[in-house]
């Protein structure tokens, strides 16, 4: 007991400090793709090919004067990031992410918590997230912040439904909710990945986590053309941080979910074993968002509750049906 | 360690739903309401209910960010309200009366019986499945009028809402709109 105490506690310690490590490499990837599919070289000046420009920003987030505006609420602007980054962090706790594998004799699961209804606890992690930006933009006192954490309302009543009723239909079909049931379902090579057999719920599934991690082309709540920075607006130094360090564990989660349920997860593929298999597909998902986000303009919100509630919702519930009779006989 | 967490869990849920009856900052208490609702699936884990628990914290996280919109709507988030009580002692009085008649009506049986459980779960199923099983044998009925009544919200909700549904604003030209302080532009 004690040593599985100690195994979760060291686990959790290194996803922490592993993935926020990514998370702060991602804005250094992001801007770099967003610079050469703009004919651009990026940044380019401290360090080799401008890596280091990721340590310069960190001092600089670290330094910089953490600023609380007189007429907020003190409190809840304080909780607000981190509740983002929490919320984040704690969801990736149920998300399985290498095949099992053996050090020193020990054998290692990569998932600090092995919950049996996985997928859920996930995505309704994330959804608590959003929680983030609503209270960050409501407790400012600041007509963007309020704008964006009115935007954040209606973009999380608009995705959730599709969210739900796309990842259910594979759901249905592997008939358990637990993400290492997903990853065994589909162990038989790429003729198992579940995107052939519902290639209508994989897409739905990476719009609306397209909305959930906030990326373009729905970005709504802090998009600067229009309400300055949203919920971030008086937003600074590491609080600031804080939100787009959870912004980008979502990004990481979304392409962990989304190779797990509809790309076969960490089962070996080809020549390639499990892990490398694993981490491709995520940083392909990881470099999707960047592409999306350097080919198309943002929508407005009410394109977004549109597209949500009159296309992809029935849609997802023409998919759910249509499984179900195909299942039924 | 489960009776620890279960005094917690009890006291955080009790102390932030308090909060959000007291409290005159409606940020303060629409987020103790979340927090607390949140905490309620804490129970459900430590009861070994974990679909339960997921289905609470996915349905409340839904529901009270729709409070937030409304609050938004209605009131400055961050001052203090006005409260408009004209007689405290008898919203006390009707308040507490009836909270201690459920807290009786609910405990009353519990004590008296010991809790009996009525549909014990199927062996060897687990968490979603026992939960699909009684309530598409058992609770059929009840299950199938929850899904007529909220049927029947929806159409009405449609109904009420839709009357201007296609008219949208942004698509109107600007000088068909009436604007009173259109000449500041010029």
């Amino acid at each position: 007991m004690d040593g599985y105490i100690i195994g979760t506690i060291i686990k959790a310690v290194l996803i922490l400090a592993i993935i926020s490590a990514l998370a702060g490499f991602g804005t250094y990837i992001e801007r770099k793709v967003l610079a050469f599919m703009q004919r651009r070289l990026g940044p380019m000046h401290v360090g080799p090919y401008g890596l280091l420009q990721l340590v310069a920003d960190g001092i600089k987030l670290f330094t910089k004067e953490d600023f609380i505006p007189s007429g907020a609420n003190r409190l809840i602007f304080m909780i607000a990031p981190m509740i983002t980054a929490a919320t984040a962090f704690i969801a990736l706790a149920a998300v399985p992410m290498l095949p099992e594998f053996t050090l020193f004799g020990v054998t290692v699961r990569p998932i600090v918590a092995d919950i049996n209804i996985g997928i859920l606890f996930v995505l309704g992690m994330m959804a608590a997230g959003l929680y983030g930006p609503l209270l960050a933009g409501m407790a400012q006192d600041n007509k963007w912040g309020l704008l964006g954490a009115a935007r954040t309302a209606i973009q999380f009543l608009s995705y959730e439904v599709v969210t739900g009723l796309s990842i259910l239909a594979p759901i249905m079909i592997v008939g358990s909710l637990s993400l290492i049931d997903f990853n065994n379902y589909q162990s038989g090579g790429i003729g198992d990945w579940l995107i052939w057999k519902q290639p209508l719920a994989f897409i739905l599934f990476l719009i609306a986590g397209f909305a959930e991690t906030n990326r373009t082309p729905f970005d709504l709540l802090e998009h600067e053309a229009e309400v300055v920075s949203g919920y971030a607006t008086e937003y600074s130094g590491m609080r600031w941080g804080m939100f787009f360090i959870g912004e980008y564990t979502n990004m990481i989660t979304i392409g962990f979910l989304a190779s797990l349920v509809f790309l076969g997860g960490f089962n070996s593929w080809g020549f390639l074993p499990g892990g490398i298999a694993i981490i491709l597909k995520v940083s392909f998902f990881f470099f999707l968002m960047l592409w999306v986000r350097a080919s198309w303009p943002h929508i407005r919100p009410d394109q977004l509750m549109w597209l949500c509630w009159k296309v992809l919702m029935p849609l997802a519930v023409i998919n759910v049906t249509l499984t179900g009779l195909v299942m039924m006989f | 360690m489960e009776t620890f967490a279960f005094y917690l869990f009890a006291i955080l849920i009790t102390g932030l739903f308090a909060v959000t009856v007291m409290s005159r900052n409606l940020l303060y208490a629409m987020t103790s309401l979340a927090a607390g609702m949140v905490l309620i699936s804490g129970l459900f884990f430590i009861l070994g209910a974990d679909f339960l628990g997921v289905v609470q914290l996915i349905v409340y996280v839904g529901a009270v960010m729709a409070l937030y919109a409304f609050g938004m709507m209605f009131f400055d988030a961050t001052g203090v309200i006005k409260e408009k009580n004209g007689s405290p002692f008898l919203v006390f009085l009707l308040g507490g009366m009836t909270a201690v008649l459920l807290v009786v009506i609910f405990a009353a049986p519990v004590i008296g019986h010991n809790v009996p459980s009525l549909y014990p779960p199927v062996a060897g199923a687990d968490n979603p499945h026992a939960v699909g099983l009684v309530l598409f044998t058992k609770y059929l009925v009840p299950f199938e009028v929850a899904a007529v009544m909220l049927l029947v919200a929806m159409i009405a909700g449609i109904i009420l809402a839709g009357k201007k549904m296609e008219r949208s604003i942004s698509k109107i030209d600007d000088s068909e709109l009436e604007t009173s302080g259109g000449k500041d532009d010029e």
